[in-house]
């Protein structure tokens, strides 16, 4: 359950980001989180809800923009999404072995106040 | 286009995924030019960190912070150091990873045994509680340093760091890294070593690598252990294989028993040749 310390991680520097803008509250958490990061949406947010309240993000939005899986296959010149995370291109077959996207674990975005 | 970012560069423009780290995105630049993110329906350009407008209409008492951080940061760049540290003294790492129970240690053990006078070599072992790991480790006649995380499921970059501090890194050229028994959580976690070993021992079924994909990707080696156990267990090799090329197309896969000592040889001749690369390595190349 390494979701609770991720989740901390992103909200203190959610509220930071706020503090720095000046603004006293987070409406909106913006996260992407890649199916290859190892870490579960659901969990993020039981965790969210566990750790906003008593800060500034108490009762924001807590979005999460799952990133597929793609790969880029050298022969087709071109990028494909993994289904079930095979590395196999769907059109010539080939394995990859460059990830393009999928491991994401970013703060995209906030909503605050508007100082 | 780029996929790590929307950006418009042509998709054929090589981005690479740098080891055990996440999406390297700084093989190309993003100069001047404007970042359209779909989200928000306009554009702004990206030569400061974040900047701040009014969101939609009719909401312009609240405002939007583009951000773009990685979460895992602080973990990223402490991985970082720990590598560099590691580079400079041609020291080979490696992150063992498994579920609890696969025989990690008993595998240690005996590779530490086996490569003999070849490798100098030191454990760092991480477990939530207990030393036990540690003790029958150091039968082998390695330093180790026990690291015990509490309720921490995973070792992150700074333990490691400190750990290291208890070990004579001017003579060592192999440092294992025993992760905690965990298929999951330590995916994400950076150490700063060279190569991700996955260990999956036959008990455990043959569709682990379909089960649990973001761990096996990730993995430069692949160890199937207690072979000596194969057909107890009903086990089928050729599934398994298949079910980690899909997965991880370009691990070395290794089939060995620890107990038997069947397998063990070509194991710690990769390690001795990748104790090669990584010595004769130019460090401004990493």
């Amino acid at each position: 359950m390494h979701e609770l310390s991720i989740m901390q991680s992103a909200l203190n520097q959610a509220l930071r980001e706020a503090g720095l803008a000046g603004a006293s509250r987070v409406h909106e958490i913006r996260l992407r989180i890649g199916v290859l990061s190892g870490v579960v949406p659901d969990a993020l947010r039981f965790a969210f809800e566990a750790l906003a309240p008593g800060t500034a993000a108490h009762g924001a939005v807590l979005t999460i923009e799952e990133v597929p899986a793609r790969f880029w296959c050298a022969a087709c010149h071109r990028d494909f999404v993994a289904a079930n995370f095979y590395a196999e291109c769907p059109d010539c077959g080939a394995t990859s072995g460059e990830l393009r996207a999928g491991r994401e674990l970013e703060l995209s975005s906030l909503e605050v106040d508007h100082v | 286009m780029c996929e790590a970012c929307g950006c418009g560069l042509p998709a054929g423009i090589p981005a690479t995924v740098s080891g055990p780290g996440h999406h390297d995105h700084g093989e190309h630049d993003h100069p001047d030019h404007v970042h359209d993110h779909g989200h928000h329906g306009h554009e702004h350009s990206h030569d400061h960190p974040h900047h701040h407008h009014p969101s939609e209409p009719g909401a312009a008492e609240r405002q939007t912070l583009d951000l773009r951080h990685a979460i895992l940061e602080k973990n990223d760049r402490l991985a970082e150091r720990n590598r560099g540290f590691f580079q400079a003294r041609g020291i080979l790492v490696i992150n063992v990873l498994s579920s609890p129970g696969s025989g990690k240690t008993t595998l240690i053990g005996q590779t530490i045994r086996r490569l003999g006078p070849r490798l100098r070599t030191a454990v760092i072992v991480g477990d939530l509680a207990t030393d036990n790991d540690a003790r029958r480790l150091r039968e082998s006649g390695a330093p180790v340093v026990q690291i015990n995380t509490g309720t921490v499921c995973h070792l992150e970059a700074d333990m490691v760091a400190r750990a290291v501090k208890q070990l004579d890194t001017a003579r060592l050229d192999l440092l294992v890294i025993e992760n905690v028994g965990n298929l999951v959580c330590p995916a994400s976690y950076d150490l700063g070593e060279d190569l991700r070993v996955v260990v999956l021992s036959v008990t455990e079924g043959e569709d682990k690598p379909l089960k649990y994909p973001p761990i096996f990707h990730q993995a430069h080696a692949v160890i199937v252990s207690k072979l000596d156990l194969d057909r107890a267990c009903d086990f089928n090799r050729e599934a398994a294989t298949a079910n980690l090329r899909h997965i991880a197309p370009r691990a070395r896969l290794f089939e060995l028993s620890a107990k038997t000592g069947a397998g063990l040889d070509d194991w710690c001749g990769y390690l001795v040749q990748q104790h090669e690369a990584v010595k004769h390595r130019d460090p401004l190349d990493a």
